[in-house]
């Protein structure tokens, strides 16, 4: 017994140690295959795209230094400046999607008989690739056989080449993208209208709000989480325009409907080219354009945490 | 309830609503029905200009076989899926272990953490581009299905590790207590007491990743090159360079790509929206 206990005691001290500080050890355990896989593939891309953009590199031999030359080659660059002032239409623009879903969400809060299938329905164009949305909104705009074509032809006008046509090109896109954009708005707000307090309405009823003052001032303020969720959701989706850019138009005519993501990935990794420090560049760009709005929705969620304890 | 219950308007209103509803319906899926419409025309009404108006035959079949038969739809499509159902399991896995984490133990760096997970996920994919494409490159991953998944493991773990952590923050802290007062092993703790109630948390997640990764786009350009390797996205863009005007194929092809998203959405309905609405009533 005396001997077992003796060579027992180093496996119990050892155990100890670890068992005393399981606490503080066991996180770091959970946490650990998550902090690496996203250290590798996203913290540190990060930097790294920040110190490519400092160097002038094609990707296959030697990047050479060059400071900020690369910025100082975008604030003379025609492409950067349309890009940026797209980004700003798609900013503008796709704010629509948040009162436009609210609109559908209040037509479709109702009880009638089937009407759960029809919220599901309106909800399809968010779930279906956005490769899909371009390739069928393409052939609505062909000047030929598309649907627009067909309703200038009731008419008696020729529709215009939406998608060739520099004036129009970036709308034609942003009107693809609404409506995926506009249908998950509408399914944050028909979620947020489920928890809309009856009473408070009932209460607002009996003060005689009716219709917009009831809107305004009963049913939005307890919509306000659903708004939040929306407008950040749909800023965020509209300075990630890539997807509908490269579908429908590559950025054309002339680079006139192309946006900070598509431009980047055209100078950084197409047949115009490897450039990869000045497309760093870009992207570097779009990075602080996006962090102003990441900032202020973690603001937010910092606030909420705090206050939650 | 706002609006006012329909069932308590006059009948001639519930009657005008209950017409504008199918017709609505149909005016916003307009896009749909006519893709859908235009993958089963004959070549014929292609080549005429019929797309607007009845087809003059069904062709369904025929363009659905050609497509399978004359492009690589069959092997995007299993790519797809080779991409697309890994990824799934990986995030869930991560996300699971590293939400664990930040919704039980209290510990400095907790906070930190959790708020570059949800930053990170919100980061445009352009800042990611080159370097993670580079690394790709240099580790042979380019051009691999494995390169895509590990990508987009990493990437949504972030997502997934917020949905996760809010989800055990609300499990009853009284349960892992006593547990832990048992002498429950941490890991054991996890694994049999957390992951079975978080069950309803990883249907959830599990709809939402298989929506997301299947319609990723842009990874698929940037990662893949090869037919061998290309998700129905990539695959399908492609394909509509060689179809120029072939629109029943185009819409076919179109079809195919948008099922399996639509169909895990009508399967799972209530999970998608659970997961996609996080947020969207609390805060």
């Amino acid at each position: 017994m005396a001997m077992a206990t003796a060579t027992d005691l180093p496996t119990i001290e050892s155990k100890g140690f670890i068992h005393r500080n399981r606490m503080k050890i066991a996180p770091w355990l959970f946490l650990a295959p998550a902090i690496i896989m996203f250290l590798i593939y996203v913290i540190l891309p990060i930097f790294q795209s920040m110190s490519i953009s400092f160097y002038e590199w094609d990707g296959l031999s030697d990047p050479v230094f060059v400071g900020v030359a690369n910025y100082i080659e975008l604030l003379d660059d025609e492409l950067f400046y349309t890009s940026l002032k797209n980004n700003i239409l798609w900013l503008v623009l796709y704010m629509l999607a948040v009162p436009a879903g609210l609109f559908i969400a209040l037509f479709l809060n109702q009880n009638v008989w089937g009407i759960r299938l029809y919220k599901s329905m309106f909800f399809f164009p968010f779930v279906i690739s956005q490769v899909v949305v371009g390739l069928v909104f393409s052939w609505f705009y062909d000047p030929t056989n598309g649907i627009l074509a067909l309703i200038y032809g009731i008419f008696g006008g020729t529709a215009p080449a939406i998608l060739a046509d520099e004036r129009y090109v970036t709308y034609g896109i942003i009107a693809a993208g609404l409506w995926p954009q506009i249908a998950y708005c509408m399914i944050l707000y028909l979620t947020g209208l489920n928890n809309v307090s009856p009473d408070q309405v009932e209460a607002g009823r009996l003060d005689g709000a009716r219709g917009w003052k009831m809107l305004w001032y009963v049913v939005l303020p307890q919509l306000r989480p659903a708004t939040f969720i929306a407008v950040v959701v749909t800023v965020i989706g509209a300075l990630r325009s890539f997807d509908l850019v490269s579908i429908m138009t590559s950025g054309g005519p002339y680079g006139s409907s192309n946006v900070l993501a598509y431009y980047m990935y055209e100078t950084a990794l197409s047949e115009y080219g490897y450039r990869m420090g000045y497309g760093a560049a870009i992207a570097v760009v779009l990075f602080l354009i996006m962090m102003v709005y990441i900032s202020f929705f973690l603001y937010r969620m910092y606030r909420q945490e705090v206050e939650e304890g | 309830m706002f609006p006012r219950p329909i069932e308590k308007s006059s009948a001639a209103t519930a009657t005008t609503y209950k017409i504008a509803l199918p017709i609505a319906l149909i005016v916003w899926l307009l896009p749909l029905i006519a893709v859908m419409l235009t993958s089963i025309r004959s070549v014929g009404d292609i080549n005429a200009g019929n797309y607007w108006g009845w087809p003059s035959s069904f062709n369904m079949v025929e363009n659905y076989t050609s497509v399978f038969t004359n492009t690589p739809m069959f092997q995007y499509i299993l790519n797809s899926l080779r991409v697309t159902i890994p990824t799934m399991a990986f995030t869930i896995v991560l996300s699971c272990l590293a939400g664990y984490a930040l919704a039980i133990y209290r510990f400095r760096a907790n906070m930190l953490l959790f708020f570059i997970f949800i930053a990170g996920n919100f980061v445009p994919f352009q800042i990611l581009m080159v370097p993670v494409r580079n690394l790709s490159v240099d580790t042979g991953l380019y051009d691999t299905v494995t390169g895509l998944v590990l990508f987009h493991s990493a990437f949504q773990a972030g997502f997934c590790t917020l949905f996760m952590r809010n989800f055990i923050r609300g499990l009853p802290f009284e349960l892992i207590e006593s547990a832990r007062l048992e002498g429950v092993g941490e890991f054991k703790i996890f694994w049999y007491l957390v992951v079975p109630l978080v069950r309803p948390a990883l249907a959830a997640l599990a709809v939402l990743q298989f929506t997301f990764i299947w319609n990723d786009y842009f990874w698929a350009t940037v990662l893949v090159q090869g037919d061998h390797a290309l998700p129905i996205t990539a695959g399908l863009k492609s394909l509509n360079g060689q179809w120029v005007s072939q629109w029943h194929l185009v819409s076919a092809g179109s079809i195919l790509a948008a099922m399996p998203p639509v169909a895990m959405f009508f399967l799972m309905q209530k999970h998608f929206i659970a997961g996609l609405t996080l947020g969207a009533t609390k805060g």
